[in-house]
């Protein structure tokens, strides 16, 4: 049923245009019925993009080839899984998942703030709007899903690349990230039309820049760990232009999450905290165009389409709009609080802000200049990964370094004498940790170590926090240890939710570090019964498999593993030739320690007709702690997440104190 | 080629129903203005964030300071300023109440 799907995106597109300008109408003019009206739309157009993309989905599922995109991203023998995520694996089904979580985010934002904060969702429904109209006009306008043609046979079937169980659920994630950066635009932008100066923007959109930001940072993890499995180079992350375009918006959001507490607490930095969420936003839409406009050429963008212009000319007009906005509104976001001390938390991070501000300009700037270079010469330069990975131990270390000091220093200002007794504990561990480090032979790599150290510090850091605060409440409630610690951390979720993400954080360097600076490689041919050594394994090339799987023919060369004259059984790495994609790809074979967190990983790179093999063998120590950190990382941010039914309360009484609507 | 344009069609009745539906609920109200805040309103939500922000930060130094991180001297440079900035506040959104019971209050909560 191409022709309902086609409706139903014409809707949403009429249901957008129409909460725009009546939205917008309503707001200037203060008629209050025409705002619902205007709301009402928008909620309307999040049923009308669920039934577009239930018509998708059946036809995909369905394989239904009288739709091009279901011929040209599916095959009949595709797993019904990948039939499924084919829904995003092409620039239609893509643009269509951005409205349809566009449009879900902003039919609740709607609903949940309606109340609570009216004078604002009136101006936050039209923005909200404004982005809605843009990304309809694109699916019903320009990259249509509901495309048709005569029926064929079959499909050409889905890039090998994206059937991987990971894609089922990274791009999904990562849209869920970049749309989810809507919603505090919208909201800022809102306030700022409103000329609302108070916090009720940021208390409405807490909620969900952690949830996007959760989502964005999960997905890029996937992400890697997709590259890492699929891709077969025996890395994770290769500062690929649309991987960097998931970062630089995560990194102006980890920015902005740490600012608004400054405003927060000191009613400081509100210029600062609504560009950074115009950047984090800017920079979503940007990831956005650079994945779907085929711009420039990555492992991860596999469309080149038209959309392009219509993407650039979208980011001009919100970027420089907005800016014109904050411009003007300048008087009302003047702070009357000034810096206290250059010692001091807010201070911490500030340095903070500064740093992942300049960590995103750089990788921006690393994105944009093959672009540019190409615009002004008429030929594309990359940069390499050199650029990168210097700016990233430029800024990163020592953001890595105030992560262990910011929760030592307190709010306002910070004396020589309590510094030294915060720093006393964690400090010594970390250069005990260095010390016997060095000895164990890690400073083979300068950088390497000083990231050790910098983690142990942070990691002492943490546990010193909890410690100590584990026992005042103690001493201040009595009650036993865990007791205690659970009222600590109830008490303060965003606190102690976020210094778990810091440990994340931590563990994420740790197998950075390890993995970069300390792998080892080997390569050769070997014919059956030939060996390789690598670090401490041996490995011995036994035999060659051919078999047949549902959609592909996989060849695989059986590995037999030893270390220190210990057999640890066989792995296997080789091909897959897909018949319908006409493509082959890598398999890679991953032996992973998961008490050492080391990482065997073997790559079938050239399989000759003489049952020859060139194989690339890595050993990657550490790696694994990448993965653990998304698991540590979600925890903090559930926590961080948790309601907090005192400060409901809190954020209720002053409202309704106010005379406005009790629900927060 | 009907079932999709009867669903079609379902679809936008039901549309036009939602955006109409205010209308439909309030043929002729006595009162279509937005509601807003108004100066008086504004000023009170203002007083209530400083007022909600000395006291969570009079709570955070106490906490800091029984912790150790905050010491005995910052303890007391910091704690004067925050109390009557607490409640200036307090005095400002409601005149005739106890403001200092509410700070010893908050810092004890």
């Amino acid at each position: 049923m191409p022709e309902l799907g086609r409706a139903a995106l014409a809707a949403t597109l009429g249901l957008s245009l129409y909460a725009l300008v009546a939205g917008a109408y309503a707001a200037r003019f203060r008629r209050r019925r025409l705002a619902l009206s205007a709301q009402n739309a928008l909620i309307g157009a999040f049923g009308t993009t669920v039934v577009a993309s239930i018509v998708l989905a059946l036809a995909l599922a369905r394989s239904d080839f009288s739709f091009v995109y279901v011929w040209a991203h599916t095959s009949l023998a595709l797993p019904a899984g990948y039939k499924l995520s084919a829904f995003w694996g092409g620039q239609e089904g893509s643009l269509l998942l951005w409205l349809l979580i566009l449009t879900g985010y902003a039919a609740a934002a709607v609903l949940l703030n309606r109340r609570s904060a009216r004078d604002l969702v009136a101006w936050v429904v039209p923005v909200l709007a404004g982005v809605a109209v843009f990304f309809s006009f694109l699916v019903v306008v320009i990259a249509s899903p509901f495309a048709t043609q005569v029926a064929a046979l079959d499909g050409r079937g889905l890039n090998p690349s994206l059937q991987n169980p990971y894609m089922m659920s990274h791009p999904p994630l990562l849209y869920l990230g970049y749309v989810g950066l809507t919603v505090p635009f919208a909201f800022a932008m809102g306030a700022l039309l409103a000329r609302r100066a108070d916090e009720r923007w940021i208390v409405a959109t807490r909620r969900w820049t952690l949830v996007a930001w959760t989502a964005l940072g999960i997905g890029q993890l996937l992400g890697s760990h997709w590259a890492y499995e699929e891709i077969g180079w025996g890395g994770y992350y290769a500062w690929d232009p649309v991987e960097n375009a998931a970062l630089m918006p995560w990194l102006a959001a980890t920015a902005f999450l740490h600012s608004v507490m400054i405003q927060e607490k000191r009613g400081m930095l509100k210029v600062w905290n609504v560009l950074l969420v115009l950047l984090a936003f800017g920079l979503s839409l940007f990831g956005t165009f650079l994945t779907r406009s085929g711009i420039v050429s990555s492992i991860h963008s596999f469309t080149e389409g038209s959309i392009g212009p219509w993407f650039l000319g979208f980011i001009c007009l919100v970027v420089l709009g907005s800016l014109a906005l904050v411009f003007a509104r300048l008087p009302l976001l003047r702070s009357r609080t000034k810096l206290e001390s250059l010692v001091s938390r807010e201070a911490t991070f500030l340095y903070n802000n500064l740093l992942l501000v300049a960590l995103t300009l750089t990788i921006l700037w690393g994105v944009a200049y093959p672009i540019v270079h190409e615009l002004v010469h008429g030929e594309q330069r990359f940069v390499g990964q050199g650029y990168y990975n210097f700016f990233l131990r430029i800024f990163g270390l020592p953001l890595l370094l105030l992560m262990g000091i910011g929760p030592l220093v307190a709010w306002r200002r910070a004396s020589l004498r309590g510094l030294a007794a915060s720093f006393a504990w964690p400090a010594g561990a970390a250069l005990l940790a260095g010390a016997v480090l060095l000895a164990l032979g890690a400073g083979s790599s300068i950088p390497g170590l000083i990231a050790y150290t910098f983690s142990a510090f942070v990691l002492a850091s943490i546990a010193f926090e909890f410690a100590r605060g584990t026992r005042a409440r103690r001493a201040l409630a009595g009650g036993s240890w865990p007791r205690a610690f659970s009222q600590l951390v109830g008490r303060n979720r965003r606190r102690y939710g976020g210094y778990v993400v810091h440990a994340a954080v931590v563990l994420l360097a740790i197998g950075v570090a390890g993995s970069s600076l300390y792998d080892s490689v080997a390569e050769g041919r070997l014919s059956p019964g030939g060996t390789l050594a690598v670090a401490d394994y041996r490995l011995t090339y036994e035999r060659l498999v051919e078999r047949e799987a549902a959609n592909a023919t996989e060849v695989r060369a059986v590995v037999g593993i030893e270390r220190g004259g210990k057999e640890l059984g066989t792995l296997e790495a080789g091909k897959n030739a897909y018949a319908a994609e006409r493509q082959v790809t890598n398999e890679v074979g991953i032996r992973s320690d998961l008490v050492t967190g080391e990482d065997l990983f073997v790559i079938a790179e050239q399989v000759r007709p003489d049952g020859s093999v060139y194989f690339r063998v890595f050993v990657n120590p550490l790696v694994n702690l990448i993965w653990l950190a998304g698991f540590v990382f979600l925890l903090g941010s559930i926590v961080a997440l948790w309601p907090d039914a005192r400060e409901q309360r809190r954020l209720a009484d002053r409202y309704a104190r106010a005379g406005l609507p009790a629900e927060p | 080629m009907s079932l999709a344009l009867l669903l079609g069609a379902l679809l936008a009745a039901a549309c036009v129903v939602l955006v109409a539906l205010p209308y439909l609920r309030e043929p002729q109200p006595a009162d279509d203005a937005l509601e807003e805040p108004g100066e008086l309103e504004r000023r009170h939500l203002e007083l209530s964030e400083v007022r909600d922000r000395a006291l969570a930060a009079l709570k955070e130094l106490e906490f800091d300071h029984r912790t150790g991180k905050v010491s005995d001297e910052d303890y007391r440079a910091l704690v004067g300023p925050l109390r009557r900035e607490a409640a200036e506040a307090l005095r400002a959104l409601e005149p005739r109440a106890g403001a200092r019971t509410r700070v010893s209050d908050a810092q004890r909560g």
